[in-house]
């Protein structure tokens, strides 16, 4: 079994799932540093209901993301350990500082905001929020500190066959990264925008169908009340604004991808031209965009470059992306390989360490379908999550959702738009730096580049990544099953899922309430 | 001796005895979750009794693999691809463990909560014992051949080594846990906690002991020696402490024993960080597995400043939630219902 492939199906698997949690992480965590501050400054009670609500969201989430992080950790010296050798000098220390300085930052302060309501001052426990939050952003510019380095190297010479730091601040400030991070904050806050609001939809469709608020004339709404603390029209006003703030963080947060990406996808055609080239199905020079290629049949199976045949093209689309004028030509995939062979040679080198691969030819073009789709996919999954929070805060403006069960079922599937264009985006640009695990920078500098074949661990045997991967494909299946039963057990709880005691209250006697409440804990598991 | 690797060897051992302290009484009590506790408050208590804290405890053993990829990527390297499957059970018990910990509460059937109360009892124990096993390993060494890669097989590094290593991390992680929860809590697992440690604290502690001197008879050296009978000493206050009912001064003591136990190891591998059973020759060292000089001395100014600031706010974090807990200050579970 080769375990080459093996482990890319490993790494693949486990990356994307991890990040499945955490944008929801990184960008409800930012929305509930604002709820929480929001609270703290009016003293508005619907603040109040929305930190405790999203916050039990959050957790169910969060404590996922913390839990395959690890995995991701482990496995570059798992599977990867030629990688980790060749670029432990310069990967493993942001992967170091991570832990150091996001991981501890955002875990203690978690728990201290967990298990803090009541136990410590509110202006400290607000700051408490504001810490962990930060940890989460500081961890996301490390890991991609790491990540960009492997999208373009920088701050590193070649010494003894590794890669060996010379400049930390070029790491921490390599062009890449500093594109790659507002790209992902930007690409979490549109996971936490449609999730607010397609969540706070649905519970303003419930008031609606129970009955509880009704529309005037004009169609503007009436608030009602069910008498119960769980259905007021406080917990109106707390979904009112869940709606509006995800409606408007999701448009803002696709306005910031889509100006991001374009930057990135300038970048990328000096930095990476045949991920973009790929990406386009371009496999002459041109100026054109594709908006659609297709291969032919011809070709019996397989897509290269010679059977692509462009169905719609807008001319001079690519070079205005590219260059930001209509002339410049881009090049294509055809003229991009002989450089790319003539710099870094046609066959893989004949050392007995890449198995059998050793002296085999090297295929340079990342396998197009994945980077074409992928790149088609998470434009298209994000200008869908922000059509549908501009349809909601339109049909939303009078103050309340329409009874529309067809609407409603819109409003839970574009909840999934901005998870699936975040990971078609991974896909696209991991599956874009193929064949390698560190791509050369094309003028030659530094000479530091290695092989995807180079870099899995010599001494495992396919078999032993095999036995992880299904082992952790199966738990990683199981789990997302509960934390999927989970959240919507606590989305259809409302406000009082969150805050149990705007039911406890009423259910309890009058003698209890006069009880003391023990304050050793607030909050326990 | 160069003075960069060797501070970062120190750096790592450190890192690694904060992990075993602070994620060994987390570790422990989550075995105790199956192995001790009877009903679902006493669950409660414990499982709530690391709640504010567990998280932020089991990021040491993410900064300690962390620090060794920086610092040693060859040894990270070398040990984490030879052991394989060990870690991969380590990381499908760590998985479920920090899962069970946060769904356990949010589970409104008693099955549900039974399945993740195994999960965190078995997560906690196969946890532990891999990481022992690791730990064991990278001292007493893996088959590895010149280029540093293990050769014999998936499972070459099985050995008593391993059992006893992964019973060591098991034994302490559990003298931890009573230690921390007769110092935590008031009532039943007070008590237990006191009990088991009057009668049994040495023999939890004994593979650990075992391992030590295995380690310090291969690599003599006289402040190993020394650390260990320290270590010896530390186990006794414990002991001695516990018999007395002074719980504060029994987990003093177990600090003293894993800190001194744990560095009379490391001193005694010093200079070598994963020796190789097949030619000495083959064995990593701090030198021939460490990053440049550059990293490791960019890394140490970023631990000066923020690793003091690491330990100011968990310390913090523990201040806040000193007091003991008791079924009573457990709060009912509230079930969740759609409005």
């Amino acid at each position: 079994m080769d375990p080459l492939e093996v482990a890319r199906w490993q790494f693949g698997i486990t990356t994307v799932y991890h990040f499945l949690m955490v944008p929801l992480t990184i960008g409800l965590g930012i929305v509930l540093v604002a709820m929480q501050t929001a609270w703290h400054r009016t003293g508005k009670e619907q603040y109040l209901r929305m930190t405790k609500f999203w916050g039990k969201i959050f957790m169910i989430n969060f404590i996922m993301g913390v839990a395959t992080g690890l995995v991701q950790e482990f496995q570059f010296g798992m599977a990867w350990s030629e990688y980790s050798r060749f670029v432990g000098d310069v990967f493993g220390a942001p992967l170091a500082m991570e832990a150091l300085i996001a991981f501890f930052l955002e875990s203690v302060f978690i728990g201290i905001w967990l298990f803090g309501w009541g136990r410590v001052r509110p202006g400290i426990h607000l700051a408490v929020l504001w810490l962990a939050v930060l940890g989460s952003v500081i961890s996301a510019y490390f890991i991609l500190a790491a990540n960009a380095f492997m999208q373009h190297p920088v701050g590193v010479e070649l010494v003894n066959g590794r890669a060996q730091m010379v400049d930390f601040w070029a790491v921490m400030t390599n062009p890449t990264l500093l594109i790659h991070f507002p790209h992902t904050i930007f690409g979490a806050l549109a996971v936490a925008g449609s999730m607010l609001l397609g969540i706070a939809w649905y519970h303003l469709w419930k008031r609606r169908k129970d009955g509880i608020d009704t529309v005037d004339a004009e169609g503007y709404v009436i608030v009602g009340s069910t008498g119960s603390k769980a259905r007021d029209e406080i917990d109106y006003r707390g979904w009112r604004t869940s709606f509006r703030w995800g409606g408007w963080i999701a448009i803002v947060a696709f306005l910031g991808t889509a100006f991001t990406g374009h930057t990135q996808a300038q970048m990328m055609i000096e930095q990476q031209p045949l991920k973009m080239a790929s990406a386009e199905a371009a496999c002459h020079d041109g100026t054109g965009f594709s908006v659609l290629s297709v291969a032919s049949r011809d070709g019996g199976g397989a897509t290269t470059c010679d059977d692509v045949v462009g169905v719609f093209e807008i001319p001079g689309l690519l070079s205005f992306l590219a260059h930001n004028d209509f002339e410049t030509p881009v090049e294509g995939v055809n003229s991009l390989i002989p450089k790319y062979e003539e710099a870094f040679g046609t066959h893989l080198p004949d050392d007995p360490r890449y198995g059998e691969r050793a002296g085999s030819e090297i295929d340079y073009l990342p396998v197009m379908e994945v980077t074409y789709w992928g790149f088609r996919l998470m434009i298209t999954f994000g200008g869908v999550a922000a059509l549908a929070a501009a349809i909601g805060l339109w049909i939303g403006r009078k103050g309340t959702v329409p009874y529309d069960k067809t609407l409603m079922n819109l409003a839970w599937l574009s909840i999934l738009a901005p998870f699936a264009a975040n990971s078609t985006g991974w896909i696209f640009t991991e599956m874009g730096r193929q064949p390698f695990t560190v791509v050369p920078n094309l003028n030659g500098v530094d000479q530091v580049w290695q092989f995807t074949a180079a870099a899995v661990s010599p001494g495992v045997s396919g078999e032993e990544i095999l036995f992880s991967l299904i082992a952790l494909t199966l738990i990683y299946a199981l789990l997302l099953v509960v934390e999927v039963v989970l959240l919507v057990r606590y989305t259809k709880g409302g406000h009082p899922a969150g805050m149990p005691d705007l039911l406890a209250d009423e259910q309890r006697d009058d003698d209890d309430r006069d009880k003391p409440s023990t304050d050793v804990l607030s909050f326990a598991y | 001796m160069e003075f960069l690797p060797t501070l970062w060897f120190i750096l790592i051992a450190v890192l690694w005895i904060g992990y075993l302290i602070l994620d060994g009484f987390d570790l422990g009590v989550g075995m105790l979750m199956k192995g001790w506790a009877k009903n679902e408050s006493q669950r409660r208590v414990l499982l709530n009794s690391i709640g504010p804290v567990w998280d932020g405890n089991e990021v040491w053993l993410v900064t300690a693999a962390g620090a060794t990829f920086a610092a040693f990527p060859h040894w990270y390297a070398s040990l984490f691809a030879g052991l394989y499957i060990p870690l991969t059970f380590a990381l499908l018990a760590l998985i479920l463990r920090a899962v069970s910990i946060e769904y356990r509460g949010k589970s409104h059937s008693q099955t549900a909560r039974n399945l993740w109360d195994w999960c965190m009892a078995g997560g906690s124990f196969v946890a532990a014992f891999s990481i022992g096993a690791m730990l064991a390993l990278t001292s007493t060494g893996l088959p590895l051949d010149s280029y540093g890669d293990r050769v014999g097989g998936p499972f070459a590094w099985f050995n008593g080594w391993a059992v006893l290593g992964g019973l060591a991390v098991v034994g302490v992680s559990l003298a931890m846990g009573w230690a921390f929860l007769s110092l935590k809590t008031l009532g039943a697992p007070r008590e237990a906690g006191n009990r088991h440690l009057r009668r049994y604290l040495p023999l939890y502690l004994l593979p650990a002991a075992l391992w030590s001197i295995g380690v310090i008879v291969s690599y003599p050296k006289v402040v190993s020696w020394g650390m260990l009978a320290m270590a010896v000493g530390g186990m006794l206050i414990a002991w001695v402490a516990s018999r007395q009912r002074r719980e504060g001064l029994t987990f003093v003591g177990m600090v003293i024993f894993v800190a001194l136990g744990v560095g009379a190891i490391f001193t005694s591998l010093f200079p070598n960080v994963l020796p190789s059973t097949l030619d000495e020759a083959y064995n990593l060292t701090v030198t021939t597995a460490s990053s440049s000089d550059y990293t490791l001395s960019i890394m140490a100014v970023v631990t000066a400043i923020f690793f003091p600031l690491v330990l100011a706010y968990s310390a913090w974090s523990y201040w806040t939630f000193r007091r003991r807990l008791d079924d009573q200050h457990i709060p009912e579970s509230a079930v969740v219902t759609p409005v």
